[in-house]
């Protein structure tokens, strides 16, 4: 049974920082400007806020935001954790306080030097004795440190077990870039990309090359959750939460779920989307555009097939028939995606999922977007949400 | 010196950049295959299309070829190095340098860049010339300027074969503290260990022993890997281990290009690989082609040092 918090959030108010590759600010600067920056567009006033959601990996304590923005009370503040899996888990947050009442209007922020500070391209290494570290002590020694090195080992197999090619691969990280070319705020803005640069690109980890891998980048995101009531005094149009859901699967791993009998695959996003869908009454056919998270290009493929747009093995030949871009069946990534716009853990993706429906993305399809999908990272942890309009 | 001396000195330097150090000057001997063995040899590079000529006619080329990395040697001088060479602008370069003071010279790094093979017969072609010279720069030697000098090299169908960038340091030396110089100890990095804990030291210290040890629940026998504190069949917190034959089959792998860290042996494959007692384990595969590993492939692993510090099951082609 799946509890149900049906359009019992909306939000109301979306923000950005400028990305780039050194902000030259602090994080906690970042979070800040990203947190006002959706305030204002809310039209709602920083004492209006009463509760906060955000990434255990986020280094901008919940109370120094609070002080840095003249924030007063806060009576709801909780964090979600796996990496860029605590993307629609922090809305996840958001909703479930809202709709209980704990909090009345929640701001969900993440703000990073990803490029300029810690980079996760780096590697994991272990200096503290954690569950956690020793986890990644299963993998440091034989030199499986980075994020594009688990992905890998997941695409090999999946590749191998589908017969999915490169060309799927690229057609996504191509179609974000050709979003990200037209996105002012996007590292790709103005830029040409094609498959002969594709192709030439440095090996990062096999079968993973540069452009199938995220902008690391400096920035901020945040988006403001508040009631039906409330949001409809507002000054933008409501984006509902139409269904929400957060799901760690049987045998998860962080990045590296290598144990299951298959691991050719992400159970996580099934049981996430099955439950966002008997949430929202909706289905596959009822999503009009996405944000799939994508901080590398297969990952893509295998979300399309957990929500179901496909079958399984199947998305190679979808995204090949133009589906992601802007005519196709489902525009995915209209920012640019964390491929070509920035790599903002996947709250920039929420942003965009609101514009898509509010209807004032930079790339917003011909066609009326009633429903968009967003999503969070994967290979760990995961989940996802229905965005649409408010009745 | 003066601000206005250096800055004499610099126009004079700074006016070398594009200047000629040979014209394209066929080598003396065309390629060969009793230097190409020579070098081979000395470098302990074995790879039969270099030196097999009976490998290398049914190899997809037809003929053995030369190392890449010998473009350089077919143009070098000889004996009659050790009387004296011509004047060029890179020995000119070099004397200004040192006349100034900037006695000190260290090569900081070489860059070949290949775009066509030779074979025994062909004719290398080099042309030089001086590339770049960097602003002054303060090192850890004394002050003073890089300089890159940019070989062309060409067969004698006149298509470009590689180039060589060529870096080198001129220096002012300075003194060296003695006391710091003979204390240095050459520190190599080593792989990251894992952090040890309750729930896995016992594993680590049978791996430093040389065994791999798989964990089993004492109460319903089931493998679990990586260690954890409780089964997750029956919940018993009982466990005892067995060792592991190291037999397996390739489920996935990777090959790690980028970011190489330091400690690490390139090139590095990683794998997932499922062992003949049924449990998953990630590990390094070795003694092969990166390019000959595949899904399926069956491989055996032994726990070997791989460094000073650190013992690692390794596993190679079965």
């Amino acid at each position: 049974m799946v509890a149900n918090v049906k359009d019992k959030a909306v939000i109301v108010g979306i923000g950005n920082t400028k990305f780039s590759k050194d902000s030259g600010v602090s994080e906690l600067s970042l979070a800040v400007q990203a947190v006002k920056a959706a305030i204002d567009d809310a039209g709602l006033k920083p004492s209006d806020i009463d509760g906060m959601a955000t990434f255990t990996m986020d280094t901008n304590d919940e109370i120094e935001v609070a002080r840095a923005l003249g924030v007063g009370e806060l009576t709801f503040y909780g964090r979600s954790h796996y990496g860029g899996g605590a993307a629609t888990s922090c809305l996840h947050q958001a909703t479930m306080a809202v709709a209980t009442g704990m909090a009345e209007t929640v701001v969900v922020y993440r703000a990073l030097n990803g490029r300029s500070g810690h980079r996760f391209s780096g590697g994991v290494s272990g200096d503290i004795t954690t569950a956690d570290a020793i986890h990644w002590g299963w993998y440091m020694p034989y030199g499986l440190l980075t994020p594009a090195s688990w992905v890998a080992m997941f695409t090999q197999r999946w590749m191998h077990n589908t017969g999915v090619t490169k060309d799927a691969l690229f057609e996504v990280a191509h179609s974000t870039r050709v979003y990200g070319a037209n996105n002012p705020a996007a590292f790709f803005y103005g830029r040409e990309f094609d498959r002969a640069e594709y192709d030439a690109a440095r090996m990062i980890a096999d079968p993973l090359q540069l452009f199938d891998c995220c902008q690391e980048s400096d920035g901020g995101s945040a988006v403001i959750v508040t009631t039906p009531e409330r949001a409809r005094d507002l000054k933008q149009p409501g984006v509902s939460v139409r269904g929400v859901a957060q799901c760690a699967a049987e045998n998860q791993e962080q990045m590296t779920s290598f144990y299951r009998e298959e691991f050719a695959g992400i159970p996580e996003m099934e049981t996430a989307a099955k439950n966002v869908y008997e949430m929202s009454g909706l289905r596959a056919d009822d999503i009009d555009a996405a944000v799939i998270y994508d901080a590398f290009s297969p990952i893509v493929l295998w979300q399309l097939e957990a929500w179901g747009f496909c079958g399984f093995g199947e998305s190679g030949d979808f995204v090949k028939d133009g589906a992601l871009r802007t005519d196709g069946r489902l525009p995915t990534n209209t920012h640019g995606g964390q491929l070509s716009e920035a790599y903002i853990h996947g709250v920039n993706g929420i942003v965009e999922a609101t514009r898509l429906v509010r209807g004032t993305s930079v790339n917003q399809p011909a066609k009326t977007v009633n429903h968009a999908l967003v999503t969070s990272g994967v290979g760990i942890p995961t989940g996802g949400a229905i965005l649409g309009r408010m009745d | 010196m003066t601000t206005e001396d250096l800055k004499a000195f610099e126009d004079k330097i700074y006016a070398f950049v594009g200047r000629e150090v040979c014209p394209p000057t066929p080598a003396k001997d065309a390629v060969n295959g009793a230097m190409i063995r020579q070098w081979a040899e000395v470098i302990g590079d074995t790879n039969p299309a270099y030196t097999d000529d009976t490998w290398a006619a049914t190899s997809s080329r037809g003929q053995t070829i030369a190392p890449p990395a010998m473009m350089y040697v077919w143009g070098q001088e000889g004996f009659a190095v050790t009387t004296g060479r011509a004047p060029d602008a890179q020995s000119e370069l070099v004397n200004l340098f040192n006349e100034h003071g900037y006695s000190g010279v260290l090569g900081t790094n070489v860059k070949q860049e290949y775009f066509k093979e030779t074979s025994p017969g062909d004719t290398v072609v080099m042309a030089m010339t001086i590339d770049n010279i960097s602003e002054r720069k303060t090192t850890g030697r004394g002050p003073g300027y890089f300089f890159e000098t940019l070989a062309t090299f060409t067969n004698q169908h006149g298509e470009k074969i590689g180039t060589q960038r060529f870096k080198v340091l001129k220096f002012i030396p300075q003194e060296q503290p003695a006391a710091a110089a003979s204390e240095e100890t050459l520190q190599v990095p080593t792989r990251i260990a894992s952090p040890r804990g309750h729930d896995n030291k016992w594993w680590w210290e049978a791996c430093d022993a040389g065994k791999v040890l798989i964990q089993r629940c004492k109460n319903c026998q089931t493998l679990r890997h990586p260690p954890r504190p409780m089964c997750g069949e029956c919940q018993s917190m009982e466990w005892d281990s067995i060792e592991s034959t190291l037999e397996g089959e390739i489920l996935s792998h990777t090959q790690i290009h980028h970011p190489k860290i330091p400690g690490y042996q390139y090139p590095l494959i990683c794998a997932v690989i499922k062992l003949a007692e049924g449990t998953n384990f990630m590990a390094n595969v070795v003694g092969c082609e990166p390019s000959d590993v595949h899904i399926g492939m069956k491989v055996k692993g032994v726990v070997e040092q791989v460094d000073e510090k650190t013992m690692l099951p390794q596993f190679y082609p079965a």
